[in-house]
């Protein structure tokens, strides 16, 4: 462990803490209505760490569904992952299959954004950078879970303050900021316009999850494309 | 404040069934040669991901035109701008929320 890049990981996910501090907070009040015990949502959070299958989860374990369909729902919700996943392992060739599965783990939107904007400027990202990235955001989403469940009967509108928006501006943030670095503007604005434009067709068709799944393999596949023809 | 059974058992199979995904790829692909078309694909998904999320936070297609039931998609455009010229993350955020919760009161 490299202390000074885990230092600067930790201070590089500050940025987006407040986006999953109001996201967590939110699935903490769901999961509590939902009837889960205080440990009940300690345990989501440690365990399955990912902000849309635990608000289904909560959803759906209030409305008594099925072990086996909650489980495959959760699966489907998270199997964007896999693409986040493969998308960062050529920055990771250097570590042991160890190393990279703790990575892993710990992988979610916003560090996966974090980590692809820091990959835009180079060839390999470190370790250390990466746990202290990751290790922040998790404690920072249990946390918030936590607080949510325990705070949650008393703060009944965050809305009004404009915290949910945390969540889509984060994402904005990371987006601008890899297509500032990456200087491919015409490709990715295509590959950009394409993503957002099948993932809300196929949200509305599918589900919000199959429609990021559908979006980010088109897209990057017209991008690969264009590539070529260039 | 207890863990019951069923619901220990439920967990930990959500999050089996989380952290695969999560894992194998980044297990299996770091330790082989990937070709170069496949590279490329995949250097395309951040900006894919990304903007699809965005997408789908920001556009909601189902509702009506009055401009009202779009003020996502107006304080979206407003943090774009602020995202491009300030190129600070913590900044983006800060001022996106401020400009979502001024439209919400002023709507």
């Amino acid at each position: 462990m490299n202390r000074e890049q885990f230092i600067r990981g930790v201070k590089d996910c500050v940025p987006t803490l407040l986006g999953y501090l109001s996201i967590g907070f939110a699935a903490g009040i769901i999961e509590k209505t939902a009837g889960l015990s205080m440990m009940e949502v300690g345990l989501l959070s440690v365990m399955v760490y990912a902000g849309s299958a635990q608000f289904i989860f909560a959803g759906m374990i209030g409305a008594g569904s099925s072990t086996a369909g909650i489980v495959a729902t959760v699966f489907f919700v998270n199997l964007r992952h896999l693409l986040l996943s493969a998308a960062l392992s050529p920055y990771f060739r250097h570590l042991s299959p160890i190393k990279n599965a703790l990575i892993g783990m710990l992988l979610t939107d916003e560090t996966f954004g974090v980590a692809s904007a820091q990959a835009s400027q180079t060839k390999q990202l470190n370790n250390s950078w990466m746990q202290g990235l990751n290790l922040t955001a998790y404690l920072n989403w249990i946390a918030a879970n936590l607080a949510g469940a325990y705070l949650g009967e008393w703060i009944k509108d965050p809305e009004k303050l404009g915290l949910d928006f945390a969540l889509p501006a984060m994402f904005i943030g990371l987006l601008v900021l890899q297509i500032v670095h990456r200087k491919r503007y015409t490709v990715d604005l295509v590959v950009g316009l394409t993503a957002v434009i099948v993932g809300v067709i196929c949200g509305i068709w599918l589900s919000q999850s199959a429609g990021v799944i559908a979006a980010t393999i088109t897209a990057a596949t017209v991008g690969t494309v264009i590539e070529r023809w260039r | 404040m207890e863990i019951r059974w069923d619901i220990f058992v439920l967990i930990a199979a959500c999050s089996l069934v989380t952290a695969l995904p999560r894992v194998i790829p980044l297990v299996l692909l770091s330790r082989i040669d990937l070709p170069e078309p496949l590279l490329r694909w995949l250097g395309h998904i951040p900006i894919a991901v990304m903007a699809a999320l965005v997408g789908q936070e920001l556009i909601h297609a189902e509702a009506g035109f009055s401009l009202h039931e779009h003020l996502d998609l107006a304080a979206g455009v407003l943090t774009f701008i602020v995202a491009f010229k300030t190129r600070n993350l913590l900044w983006t955020v800060i001022l996106g929320c401020l400009f979502a919760m001024v439209l919400r009161l002023l709507a």
